[in-house]
């Protein structure tokens, strides 16, 4: 792979929320831990599912399912919690799985099309086709600022 | 030598110095008399000379060592202590800190400090006048210029030497003009007196010495505990030496400006024995290697016991409480394990490895916790200077100095109160005439107090002056356009009286040099805010004022009782406890919807915790009875009804990071040993 090569491209880490797969830049993942116990933080919005206690540090865990309004499930053997690090805050993501690391070239991201729709749309800086997979990319501040 | 690395300890350690410097000030101050404490001064002092002058803070250096020759001759009784002489000292000690903290924040540490240094060499030679101390009778001898020239670092070398009872002799060593190996001689001459004292300099310098760059004549200083014949006589034993003169140093002679030495000639060794115990005074010279020797050996006798400290970056003892918590939650796997597996031996380990755990823990914990003291001791300096300065009396009480905060609050807390003593004294406390006239004693009263409080850590400064004119403030706060005529109608005096606070207020009707400016007490507010905390006030006129500033524990030990509602853990602060207790559902009573018991003839409300944590229950709890924690905040109490009480436990309060802030009553959390999160309860919400 040469230099130029590199450039063009971005590693994310692709994970799994119902049927769709979506991607977060490595750069802003600290790390993907396995589902652990999870403390219930009282009047809180409904997709903060609560606090863990992630090696010393206490970091909040929002549900990307309630977020982004999908039905609920059960979480299971594969559901993870992807560590995010933006700016000074650090959240954990609750995913159904996380399946990937992969180097998407800048040019075949997209702006997101139009039929994506939902409520999610608002949370998307764009798409990628990557052979036949559609990896959904996510808008980080979008997704840890509260909804207006 | 690459001196950036040190920079930072420097600035610490000066600082430290100052600081004592300025208590055993006071101290003196008090015990005039007390010659001891001069010597812990003049101890801070030379140390803090010499690691200006290794860093190479001149003026530093040289400011100090004036300070150090007034010290000096005060603690050899050749000048009284007076308020005038502690004043230029104090002052001095003012400007050494003004640099230390240029120092600090990427200055040069330069500074106009010649009024003082005047003042201070005043001092030194008013020393002079005074006739000599008896027992340094000395036979006038012819005075010859002396050949060696000392800096401060020798010269104190030299006076230690003295006080420790060796002499300090300067000798002359003249080789026969027909001297072949002239190196060799001086060499035999260094070793003779390496054997019986020290050299501290010489002239030529040793390097020169040995490169034979010199012609028949050298000079050395040397401190020993032979006398001065018996050197002399030693190293006229080495062959091909001419003459050897030892003269005495002779620290009365040796002032600042004076840069004449009497020498005393090797015959007169019965007044050369006389005179120790002075301090000769020379300038300029660098410092040389072989002098390392001495200054070391003479600190060591002299080093005030105390405890051995190096500091550390916080950021690293974060590091290492966040692994030991990590350890921690390990250990409670490892319990279960060895539980489940049950060798004995293993439980022996994990067992013996948990108790190791827990004082590691206990260490781990305490060392980011700085007791407020720290803070504190620069107040009572501050007062005096401030009583001096305004001509009013005031009498500083310290409560509760070894409260311990949280490094970081700490170093952001000092400034506030500064102000804020600044302002009880300028403003609150009143002039000795006007406090007679109101019949209060003529002396002010500034009481500094700090304690801990849920989880909070208070800190108070109560005057007794002349507490806020509702009136005044009033006036001028409508006049400065900050509230409205109508808005004083409704204002409570808390709110007055929180008025001063506000940016843009002063009320001196003379704007004086130590507060009053007007940007003070906004800034306070600001600085206080921005820490988590808040402050108040309260104040009767003619009475006298408390602030109280609420600052919060950011990262600390607290007790908590652990508390289980449902299958959820929450912690309450002991602090905030008064006690727990079981009562009977027969027991609570309603007043307005609000569901009260009666707690030792007191009506407290209740509070559910199970209601406002929105605690999901999946079927209504039947009990007669109910657990209740009895929790205050000041004067008023509530119940926080729960299901069970655990236990009592030692917590780390953690904060919930940024992105969930403002949670209702919840302070904080924290990692319990089975390595799951509580949540810390924040009573003070809980009570209106």
């Amino acid at each position: 792979m040469t230099n130029a090569v590199e450039q063009e491209s971005i590693k994310v880490i692709v994970f799994q929320l119902a049927d769709k797969e979506y991607a977060i830049p490595v750069s802003h993942v600290q790390g993907i831990e396995k589902l652990m116990h999870i403390t219930r933080v009282p009047k809180t919005e409904k997709y903060v599912k609560g606090v863990i206690n992630l090696r010393g540090v206490v970091t909040p865990i929002v549900d990307l399912r309630e977020r982004f309004e999908l039905p609920i499930s059960e979480h299971e053997e594969t559901t993870r919690i992807i560590i995010i690090s933006l700016e000074d805050m650090e959240v954990g993501f609750v995913v159904d799985s996380a399946n990937d690391v992969l180097d998407i070239p800048a040019d075949s991201i997209e702006p997101q099309p139009e039929v994506v729709g939902s409520l999610e749309e608002e949370f998307i800086s764009g798409v990628a086709k990557i052979d036949k997979r559609l990896l959904i990319l996510l808008h980080l501040e979008k997704v840890l600022n509260p909804l207006k | 030598m690459e001196v950036n690395q040190y920079l930072e300890m420097f600035i610490e350690e000066s600082k430290d110095h100052l600081q004592a410097c300025s208590e055993h000030l006071l101290e003196l101050e008090k015990n005039p008399d007390d010659l001891a404490i001069v010597g812990e001064i003049f101890r801070s002092a030379h140390t803090l000379k010499g690691m200006s002058a290794t860093m190479g803070f001149e003026d530093l250096a040289d400011l100090t060592h004036k300070m150090e020759n007034v010290l000096d001759a005060i603690r050899n009784e050749k000048i009284h202590v007076s308020p005038e002489i502690l004043d230029v000292v104090f002052e001095s000690v003012d400007h050494l800190e003004e640099m230390v903290m240029d120092i600090a924040n990427g200055g040069d540490g330069k500074r106009d400090v010649s009024s003082t240094v005047a003042q201070l060499k005043r001092i030194e030679l008013g020393e002079e006048a005074i006739p000599e101390v008896v027992g340094t009778t000395e036979t006038p001898t012819p005075a010859v210029t002396s050949t060696l020239e000392y800096d401060g670092f020798e010269q104190t070398v030299i006076s230690q030497s003295a006080e420790q009872g060796f002499n300090a002799f300067e000798i002359s060593v003249k080789l026969r003009e027909d001297c072949l190996l002239k190196a060799a001689r001086v060499f035999m001459v260094f070793e003779i007196l390496e054997k019986d004292g020290e050299v501290i300099k010489s002239s030529p310098s040793v390097e020169k010495l040995e490169d034979e760059q010199f012609d028949q004549q050298f000079y050395v200083a040397f401190v020993t505990k032979e006398s001065a014949e018996d050197m002399q006589k030693k190293i006229m034993k080495v062959s091909e030496v001419d003459e050897v003169i030892v003269a005495a140093i002779d620290p009365k002679q040796h002032s600042e400006k004076e840069q004449a030495i009497q020498e005393v000639a090797a015959t007169a060794t019965v007044e050369v024995e006389a005179t120790p115990a002075k301090v000769p005074e020379k300038n300029s010279a660098a410092p040389k290697p072989a002098t390392a020797a001495a200054p070391a050996k003479a600190d060591k006798s002299h080093a005030p016991v105390g405890n051995k400290t190096i500091r550390v970056n916080i950021d690293r003892l974060d590091i290492l409480m966040n692994l030991f918590e990590e350890l921690v939650i390990d250990r409670g796997r490892l319990q279960s394990i060895s539980t489940e597996v049950n060798h004995g031996e293993l439980n022996e380990t994990v067992e013996r490895m948990s108790r190791v755990m827990g004082d590691l823990q206990t260490i781990i914990l305490t060392m980011r916790m700085v007791p407020v003291e720290t803070v504190f001791n620069r107040f009572p300096k501050m007062i005096r200077q401030l009583s001096r300065d305004l001509n009013k009396k005031i009498n500083l009480e310290i409560i509760g100095a070894e409260t311990e905060l949280d490094r970081t609050v700490i170093d952001e807390i000092g400034d506030p109160l500064v102000h804020l003593i600044r302002n009880s004294v300028d403003h609150g406390i009143e002039n000795p005439t006007t406090r007679l006239a109101k019949g209060k004693p003529e002396e002010g009263t500034v009481v500094l107090r700090a304690y801990h409080s849920g989880n909070y850590v208070f800190i108070e400064i109560e005057d007794d002056g002349a507490g806020i004119n509702r009136e005044k403030v009033l006036a001028k706060a409508i006049s400065k356009g900050i509230v409205t005529q109508e808005q004083s109608y409704s204002m409570s005096d808390k709110q007055i009286n929180e008025l001063i606070l506000a940016s843009g207020f002063s009320t001196a009707d003379v704007i004086s040099d130590v507060s009053g400016r007007g940007v003070g007490l906004d800034v306070v507010k600001t600085t206080i805010e921005s820490l988590g905390g808040n402050i108040s006030i309260e104040s009767t006129q003619d009475v006298g004022s408390i602030f109280s500033i609420q600052l919060p524990l950011t990262l600390s030990i607290i007790s908590v009782m652990l508390v289980e509602i449902e299958k959820e853990i929450y912690a309450i602060p002991l602090s905030s406890i008064i006690e727990t207790s079981i009562i009977r559902s027969s027991e609570i009573m309603n007043a307005h919807n609000q569901k009260v018991i009666d707690f030792r003839g007191k009506v407290v409300p209740l509070v559910f915790l199970e209601e406002i944590f929105e605690v999901p229950r999946k079927e209504p709890q039947g009990d007669e009875f109910h657990s209740v924690v009895i929790v205050r905040k000041g004067e008023k109490l509530a119940g926080l009804v729960v299901d069970s009480f655990i236990g009592q436990q030692e917590i780390v309060l953690k904060s919930l990071g940024n992105y969930l802030t403002n949670i209702f009553a919840i302070s904080g959390a924290t990692i319990l040993g089975n390595g799951k999160v509580a949540l810390i309860v924040d009573c003070n919400a809980l009570i209106k």
